[in-house]
């Protein structure tokens, strides 16, 4: 594109004018919260309420939701839904999100009537394909991380790790080692790890890493001992690096009495490739969000699966899948189990997209892993005129590189973020890790074509030469997205966080 | 390949601007001890055949539409209008990401604080979050978050919350050292030792009682009160907010979202004002850009852990934010007068099966002296299990027997009705439950 152009592409998929003007709330679409849809008959003789609740207190009046006719609200879903950046429009460059494309079979799959229409307290003999499918799916998952059994359970990544640490726990108690209440972190570790190890009554403790983002194992060795419960890492770490001495890290860590667990948010460079049990870790969660391709619906829902070597089966979460001579069966009946983490058995609808896409690459899923790395690679090598690396190591599936020390002195990431938007580029992850000033991280994934990585650092490569000529005009994007930069710290100071008729 | 797009002149063009001659250079850092793990994974499948593979496993289960079901206990067959479907399948919304960058993601922005305004509006409080993962786990954050803000360390729980919801909640206050108790009468067992008093409307049973007590005598105490509570009965009933409780959390499955075997759902949250800085998980707030429209941005971000990580008020992240959009839309769709008027039918239903069943030889009500909504335990001849065995045999499913959640209930059945429920449905249980009690007659 031509430096210093507006971007032809428009930020988020429409003219400009077309932004003109809030989109009013549901609650300015109608008022009507009595009536609401034709109502579905009863079918059988109505009491009164006060005779079918006798002394119940009811409602005085109506709750203030209002039902908006079908033809409004569809046109103000699809209104909002065109002021979102989304993975059908573009790029979605997120660091240590791992935004690949969401296979539209898995969708068709997981809504089919044999899952979704599925009842968790229907009879075993009823649900023998579902559970077949979780026992597979751990098969799978085991065979891919190399841990001996995983519970499908946990909800979300940061689910799992608390859930992981709760094992560990259990595992020190079970043997009678009740000292070990610390958790070593690195201090570029995602801040999901401190704060599960807090919720699971640990105290964080940081450990430095070297001039490349890798954990210094010589402060990692001075702060293990027989109070130290876990490690916790990233593999690759944050910055996208292999932590080499990761075989000499887990000997060290044993020796002390602590275990390993690994924060499977990277698993996107190695899945196939490398395994975390290999390295000896003793816990693992997936983030199949993330790896395995299962949507982020803005948020969520996710699925943090967390793998468990042989020492550590006794304490996962019940039930577990078993299968036995007649058939797929629930076991709840775990002494030594840590408890149920939510309710039922995980984010069962994730776990069937989860499924389809391992299912899909099978044993050719090393190719995931590689070609995410080359393309991680291949954008980096585009950008490193534009900006200086955080760390000179070979990094793999993701990249760190910084607005500091660039060829505009003045440019800050929030700014390269921001003018993105207006490319139809969703900005990279900025200020993470925080170990980093003005960091920009970048993870494209393996679904994204040279093309589309061309048009990134085609964008980068114009908004740096457009800061060369007008930096204001690039601290001041986005200029095409429906909304300019927003007043964070009013907002934060003066909450607004619900609806109301004088807002 | 499957799902990437670049083929070898492509894969040859980026590994020379690299500068590395092939894939494997690219994992020289791994050591080589480590790299190409012996592992026992299938072929890869055409799409096609993965269909095909997936469509045994579905039809190897049995979904609740090709039998009567009266399964509740927590997860609802409740109808789902299609704008709720199409709304959350398109990919604008499914494919988005958490809105960090709020200018390109106004679209989830302002459907979360939407879902917030009307859960809100649903459960009487001033602040909503923008979800959690189900209802259990919102019951068990609650807990962690009266703990904190009270420095007490023991809750009291009422016996009638959901078995599910209870097991979380005790897997989490073990964790940090919090002692749960169960009680029938929570508001008599509340003490100033105690973190915070929590109930369930309508209970496990489908029973609705009195929890005002709960929530006066825990604020005479210093605790906080927390109410897990169905939000289509949030229609109907008034809403614990206005009751007294300081917090009200539930799972927002009944509001637009397929039971999935379980998950995925979305838990609810809302809290007094006091509250609103020890809430677990994102908020969005209503703001101003620099044009001066209307915007919306994720706020309140110190309470979160990756700003304040080991001090963070929860480790949550990824939400249930899809889920959300789902309840969101049902909400719009159905306004406060549709889903009260769902929640009439249902309770009109069941009442009327109610009053069918226990007419029949055998079968009462368990708990008689107790309202109810939808859901009734009823006590049955045989046993729970084996009524249900039965009942199963025609095509029925009749319920949750309920020893399998508490053995001293071996002899009941929780039986539940939807506005999914069809009148013939019912009609078919009635006649089959009438020919269990005759054969029984004739066996005697």
């Amino acid at each position: 594109m031509t430096p210093g152009s507006e971007p032809s592409e428009r930020g988020v998929g429409a003219p400009a004018a077309e932004w003109a003007g809030d989109e009013p709330l549901v609650f300015e679409l109608s008022s009507d919260v009595s009536g609401g849809p034709r109502e579905v008959r009863s079918g059988v003789p109505e009491r009164s309420l006060d005779e079918l609740l006798p002394g119940v207190s009811l409602r005085t009046a109506p709750a203030g939701i209002p039902a908006v006719p079908e033809p409004v609200l569809a046109r103000h879903l699809g209104r909002l839904a065109r002021r979102n950046h989304n993975l059908h429009q573009g790029i979605y460059p997120l660091g240590s999100c791992t935004m690949k494309y969401n296979p539209a079979v898995d969708e068709q799959l997981a809504g089919l009537d044999g899952f979704a229409d599925l009842h968790p307290y229907q009879d075993t003999a009823d649900i023998q394909g579902a559970l077949q499918l979780m026992w597979e799916l751990e098969r799978l998952l085991c065979q891919i991380t190399g841990m001996a059994r995983i519970s499908l359970q946990p909800a979300a990544g940061a689910h799992g790790e608390w859930t992981g640490l709760r094992m560990i726990q259990a595992y020190h108690a079970s043997r009678g080692d009740v000292r070990r209440t610390r958790v070593l972190i690195p201090d570029s570790a995602h801040g999901t790890n401190p704060a599960s190890a807090a919720l699971a009554g640990l105290e964080v403790v940081h450990v430095q890493s070297n001039a490349d983002g890798t954990v210094d194992v010589g402060d990692l060795a001075r702060l293990l001992g027989s109070s130290v419960a876990a490690v916790m890492m990233t593999n690759p770490n944050t910055l996208g690096v292999f932590e080499r001495e990761i075989l000499e890290i887990a000997r060290r860590a044993h020796e002390a009495g602590s275990l390993l667990y690994y924060d499977g948010a990277n698993l996107n460079a190695l899945v196939g490739l490398a395994r975390p049990g290999d390295m000896g870790f003793d816990a693992v969660h997936l983030n199949l969000h993330k790896t395995f391709s299962t949507p982020h619906g803005g948020g969520g829902p996710g699925s943090g699966p967390v793998g468990v070597s042989a020492a550590l089966t006794d304490f996962l979460p019940t039930p577990t899948v078993e299968l036995g001579d007649d058939g797929y069966r629930l076991d709840r009946d775990r002494p030594l189990s840590i408890g149920k983490v939510r309710s039922h058995y995980g984010n069962f609808g994730m776990l069937v997209r989860a499924y389809a896409y391992i299912r899909t690459y099978g044993s050719s899923i090393p190719e995931v892993a590689q070609n995410a790395v080359l393309n991680a690679r291949y954008l980096q090598s585009r950008l490193r005129d534009l900006f200086p690396m955080a760390v000179a190591s070979d990094s793999m599936h993701e990249f760190v590189a910084t607005t500091r020390g660039g060829r505009v002195p003045e440019l800050r990431a929030i700014d390269v973020a921001k003018r993105l938007l207006d490319y139809g580029v969703y900005a990279p992850t900025a200020y993470f890790p925080t170990t980093v000033p003005e960091a920009l991280m970048f993870e494209p994934t393996e679904t994204e074509s040279k093309a589309s990585l061309d048009h990134l650092a085609d964008a980068c490569t114009a908004i740096v030469a457009e800061a060369e000529r007008d930096l204001e005009h690039v601290r001041s994007a986005p200029h095409r997205t429906p909304v300019s930069r927003i007043d964070e710290v009013e907002a934060a100071r003066r909450p607004l966080l619900r609806w109301r008729p004088e807002n | 390949m499957a799902y990437i797009p670049n083929g070898a002149d492509e894969q040859r063009q980026m590994l020379q601007a690299i500068g590395v001659g092939t894939l494997e250079d690219l994992f020289a850092s791994v050591p080589g001890e480590l790299r190409h793990p012996a592992m026992d994974l299938p072929e890869p499948l055409a799409e096609q055949e993965l269909v095909a593979e997936l469509g045994r496993l579905a039809a190897r289960n049995r979904p609740m539409g090709s039998m009567d079901s009266f399964l509740g206990a927590g997860v609802y067959r409740r109808f789902v209008p299609a704008i709720v479907r199409a709304a959350v399948a398109r990919p604008e919304f499914y494919t988005a990401y958490t809105p960090y960058q709020a200018e390109a993601s106004q679209g989830t922005l302002q459907t979360i604080f939407e879902f917030q305004s009307m859960i809100c509006a649903l459960t009487g409080l001033d602040v909503a979050n923008a979800s959690l993962y189900d209802g259990s786990t919102a019951a068990a954050e609650a807990v962690m978050m009266a703990a904190i803000h009270t420095g007490r360390n023991r809750a009291v729980a009422a016996a009638d919350l959901h078995p599910e919801t209870l097991a979380v909640i005790r897997t989490f206050a073990r964790g940090r050292g919090v002692e749960v108790v169960t009680a029938d009468e929570v508001g008599e067992r509340v003490s100033g030792e105690d973190a915070c008093a929590v109930v369930a409307q309508p209970g496990f049973l489908g029973t609705v009682t009195d929890i005002r007590a709960a929530a006066r005598a825990a604020s005479e105490a210093g605790a906080v009160s927390i109410c897990c509570a169905d939000p289509i009965a949030c229609a109907l009933l008034t809403p614990p907010g206005e009751l007294g409780f300081d917090i009200v959390v539930g799972d927002g499955q009944p509001l637009g979202i397929a039971p999935s075997f379980g998950g995925p759902h979305v838990g609810f949250m809302a809290v007094r004002q006091e509250l609103m800085r020890r809430m677990p998980g994102r908020l969005v707030g209503l703001a101003r850009d620099h044009d001066g429209r209307r915007a919306y941005v994720l706020t309140l971000q110190a309470r979160e852990q990756h700003i304040r990580r080991e001090r963070a008020t929860s480790n949550i992240c990824t939400n249930h934010a899809l889920m959300a959009l789902a309840a969101t839309v049902y909400m719009a769709r159905m306004g406060a007068g549709g889903m009260r008027r769902v929640a009439e039918v249902s309770a009109q239903r069941a009442h009327h099966l109610a009053d069918r069943l226990t007419g029949l030889d055998g079968f009462t009500l368990a708990d008689p002296e107790r309202p109810f909504l939808w859901e009734f335990a009823l006590r049955v001849p045989r046993g729970g299990a084996e009524f249900a065995a039965a009942m199963h045999r025609e095509g029925i499913l009749a319920g949750l027997p309920l020893e399998r959640v508490d053995p001293r209930r071996g002899d009941q059945i929780l039986v539940c009705c939807t506005e999914t429920t069809a009148t013939a449905s019912v009609d078919r249980y009635v006649e089959a439950a009438s020919r269990f009690a005759a054969s029984l007659r004739v066996g005697a």
